[in-house]
């Protein structure tokens, strides 16, 4: 395409939108409503996996063995075990080991309170294994794996912050779809209207195009420009709004809620908005292209 | 470009029959007049010969080229062959003169330079150098088809068809398009006029052929010239 035509196809594009001005305004005004909730929604969905995963990485399960199984039979078991594939971290903590750790724990400062087991670990028969799995997910088969295993007194294993942030998770994404798909169809519906009355205003010239010989291509081009740029727009307002209230709202959070820091953390900024960037401008566009595409075909059958 | 329309039927979806078993041969390089009172057919003739419609039965050839059998993807290259006037100018009221006329090269993807030369060039030739900057709403009727005219010419179509090109002017700037008409058929492009005014056909001479109720019923450019009357 000569430059010439592609400037020409602009000009027209930007003439369209501001002949309609209050239609085009309508159309970028519902895309940028769709663009920002799903912006909104795509934070939070991906900073709720982010979280679930820092969490997943923190939250462990521990297994405790009868008391009268000997080390070396626990480190039997713990090899059978360690070959199950879910694993993605196993650390076995002797009795010795778990009492040096309770100690440092309770009586820090006051050593000599312990003293008085010195010979008698109060915690033996205490041995075990605290195992990481790579996914939270398979969590509740391999509890029931463990608890299977004869010689297993008890398995110790919490789920509830991340079956509660994984459950949210799942009603956010699904509110989500449903809100960005009827913004969806509302945009599209819009932005169908906005071309149709475009190609109304235009249709002297479109009919003095075909006749000249224009292709099907130098007619619809300057609706299709249209129809990309009030999605460009509507893209690209939502986007910077969200880069402010993103940054904002992660540094009010950490700062009022510091408090839950260990299982409050959020993606930083300049790895989550290249994405949001790429996915939102890619919907925008889509919405103007393929909303003025079909429309056109439909109006300006040549 | 030689036009040949051989037995063409064209019979509208309403059942209404516009054109009955019409032949007609335009040479290349001739002007013609085609008559005919309105519903004759004329502007159904005109249709037909730029693809906008096809007939029900018939062929047209341009050129040696079936129309009917002219791929989709080809029409608009061979619209490019043909200028086309309209009885209301169907001037673009928002662009000047010169964009008016530019207008049919920037919509097939003529270059900034070439629009530059060409269309100071064919202003000349209407006669509108000096108006380059009006916009429609500021000419006369006259002036107005002449801006049209120019659209039509500026992409050098080997033939030009004019439907009812005069219809909208008083009697001297219907007969000064005449003559611009004639002027641009001398140079070698083929012009094809519609038109229902006997006195405009009666002052050119030139070949006329007649329709109605959508047959033709007189030509006197076919061999001895003779025009007959049903």
């Amino acid at each position: 395409m000569r430059i010439s035509t592609f400037t020409y196809c602009l000009k027209q594009g930007i003439k369209n939108i501001c002949r309609n001005i209050w239609f085009s305004l309508a159309s970028v005004a519902t895309i940028c409503a769709c663009i920002f909730l799903f912006c909104l929604f795509f934070s939070i969905i991906t900073n709720i996996q982010y979280m679930i995963k820092h969490v997943e990485s923190t939250v462990g399960i521990s297994i405790l063995f009868d008391e009268s199984l000997s080390e070396e039979e626990i480190l039997g078991i713990g090899e059978e075990i360690k070959k199950q594939p879910e694993i993605k971290e196993m650390r076995y903590i002797s009795a010795a080991e778990a009492w040096d750790s309770f100690q440092r724990e309770y009586f820090a400062g006051n050593e000599e309170l312990a003293e008085g087991f010195a010979q008698d670990n109060p915690l033996a028969g205490s041995a075990s294994y605290e195992i990481f799995l790579y996914s939270i997910d398979s969590q509740e088969n391999f509890v029931a794996y463990l608890q299977g295993i004869s010689g297993i007194r008890e398995v110790n294993y919490s789920n509830t912050a991340v079956a509660g942030l994984s459950s949210l998770n799942k009603v956010v994404g699904l509110l989500s779809l449903v809100i960005i798909g009827v913004l969806l169809a509302v945009s599209i519906f819009l932005i169908n209207n906005t071309i149709s009355v475009a190609a109304a205003f235009r249709k002297n010239e479109s009919q003095i195009m075909r006749l000249i010989g224009a292709t099907n291509f130098m007619i619809r081009a300057p609706f299709i420009v249209e129809g990309v740029m009030i999605g460009m727009i509507g893209a690209l307002i939502p986007l910077t709004a969200m880069y402010f209230i993103y940054i904002r709202t992660v540094s009010y959070v950490m700062m009022r809620f510091r408090i839950f820091s260990g299982i409050i953390s959020f993606i930083p900024i300049d790895q989550i908005y290249p994405v949001m960037i790429l996915t939102a401008l890619a919907m925008g566009v889509g919405i103007g292209f393929f909303g003025s595409f079909f429309t056109i075909r439909k109006y300006l059958r040549v | 470009m030689m036009i040949e329309i051989l037995n063409i039927n064209k019979t509208y979806e309403t059942g209404n029959r516009a054109l009955r078993n019409v032949s007609i041969t335009i040479e290349d390089g001739e002007f013609v007049f085609i008559m005919g009172r309105s519903g004759s057919g004329k502007s159904t003739l005109l249709r037909l010969l730029l693809k906008e419609a096809e007939p029900t039965s018939g062929k047209i050839i341009v050129n040696a080229m079936d129309l009917q059998k002219m791929p989709r993807r080809y029409v608009p290259k061979y619209r490019r062959k043909l200028g086309f006037v309209f009885q209301d100018f169907r001037l673009l009221q928002d662009r000047s003169v010169f964009e008016n006329v530019a207008f049919a090269q920037r919509v097939i993807g003529a270059s900034g330079r070439q629009i530059r030369q060409s269309v100071p060039e064919m202003l000349k030739l209407v006669g509108l150098s000096s108006k380059y900057k009006s916009l429609p709403q500021q000419l006369s009727g006259g002036e107005q088809q002449r801006v049209a005219i120019a659209r039509a010419l500026i992409n050098r179509p080997e033939v030009l068809l004019a439907d009812e090109p005069t219809g909208n002017l008083d009697h001297g700037n219907a007969i000064e398009i005449m003559k611009l008409l004639e002027q641009i058929n001398q140079l070698g492009t083929t012009v094809v006029v519609i038109t229902h005014s006997q006195d405009i056909v009666g002052q050119m001479g030139k070949r006329v052929i007649t329709i109605d109720r959508g047959q033709v019923i007189g030509d006197d450019g076919i061999e001895g010239g003779n025009t007959h009357e049903n």
